[in-house]
């Protein structure tokens, strides 16, 4: 395979691999070296790829490998502070739907659920993968990507409520 | 859409048990400009996930990290052979040879020709001492030097 042949090969679904990444270390430049590391990774196993049926389920998962190492890594080092800081930043989740960023809002929303459930989120929601292409490329069952989706999909929904409600209901 | 079949959809949407159809129909709906008052809350959310469909990978690819591994690789091999070569060629040159230099049967001839190996030993060290000679010289000139002093 030279070259160009891989690159056609790999075009439908880089954007998906980026997308990803992005979704799960959230700074756009660690998204763009993961997915150069991981299409690099791909293109050195060049030989070895016709044996793959799907090459794009096996690029996803190796960018969810690549990414979940990638958080465990930045978890050990002292790059915990500045996810303490950017979660101490959601706080003011209030003032910030004043601002009338509720995309902004939304994104952190979603960026504050567990790594796994952001993962399917960004498959099923983003991409619109089926149950069973997610159960695959996850390398988990279908039933446990439908529980830790609508998991997902109801944290996100009472987050929205306890906002929507905010002021308006005697708890 | 009918708004009842909307809340449906919905309800079966956050159980996590609508198809990719039905979540569609969904995402339409909500982006659409007539969406109910009371659902207007989740319009951010499909709106949110349609806007990130678009994010695209702009980077280009070293794709030619391959090659430069091998080139990485080869140095590496390449100052390993050298390195063992030398090893190896000091290692052996320094290494004492054990070669079989004959002996004598007769302690008289043994005796004889050390006595003759030291001879030469011996004459080799005059040929050194006669360029000492002239120490002698300086010697007795230090002397009477030392004794006018006195």
């Amino acid at each position: 395979m030279n070259q160009n042949e891989f690159i056609q090969l790999i075009t439908p679904f880089k954007d998906k691999l980026f997308r990803l990444a992005k979704r799960m270390l959230v700074s756009k430049e660690e998204a763009e070296d993961a997915t150069q590391e991981v299409l690099v990774r791909l293109w050195n196993k060049n030989s070895s790829l016709e044996q793959y049926n799907s090459l794009e389920a096996l690029a996803i998962t190796m960018t969810k490998n690549y990414c979940l190492d990638q958080l465990k890594s930045k978890r050990a080092s002292n790059l915990q502070i500045v996810h303490n800081n950017y979660q101490d930043r959601q706080a003011s989740v209030e003032t910030q739907i004043e601002h009338q960023n509720t995309l902004q809002w939304i994104e952190k929303l979603v960026n504050n659920l567990p790594e796994q459930q952001r993962l399917i989120v960004q498959l099923r929601e983003i991409e619109e993968y089926e149950f069973s292409k997610i159960a695959q490329v996850l390398e988990m069952n279908e039933t446990a990507v439908r529980v830790a989706l609508s998991r997902a999909r109801k944290t996100l929904r009472e987050q929205i409520e306890k906002v929507h409600n905010y002021g308006t209901q005697v708890s | 859409m009918e708004l009842k079949l909307v809340e449906q959809l919905l309800e079966k949407y956050f159980q996590g048990e609508t198809t990719i159809a039905e979540e569609k129909q969904l995402k339409a709906y909500f982006s659409s400009n007539d969406v109910a008052p009371h659902l207007a809350r989740y319009h951010a959310l499909f709106g949110y996930f349609e806007t990130q469909k678009v994010k695209q990978f702009e980077q280009k690819l070293p794709l030619q990290h391959r090659k430069q591994r091998t080139v990485k690789w080869i140095g590496i091999v390449a100052s390993f052979v050298v390195l063992f070569g030398l090893a190896s060629f000091y290692f052996y040159s320094y290494e004492p040879k054990y070669e079989d230099l004959g002996t004598y049967n007769s302690p008289e001839d043994a005796f004889a020709a050390t006595q003759k190996a030291l001879l030469m030993v011996s004459e080799q060290v005059n040929i050194g001492m006669e360029s000492v000679v002239y120490l002698e010289e300086y010697e007795k000139t230090k002397k009477t030097i030392f004794k006018s002093k006195k």
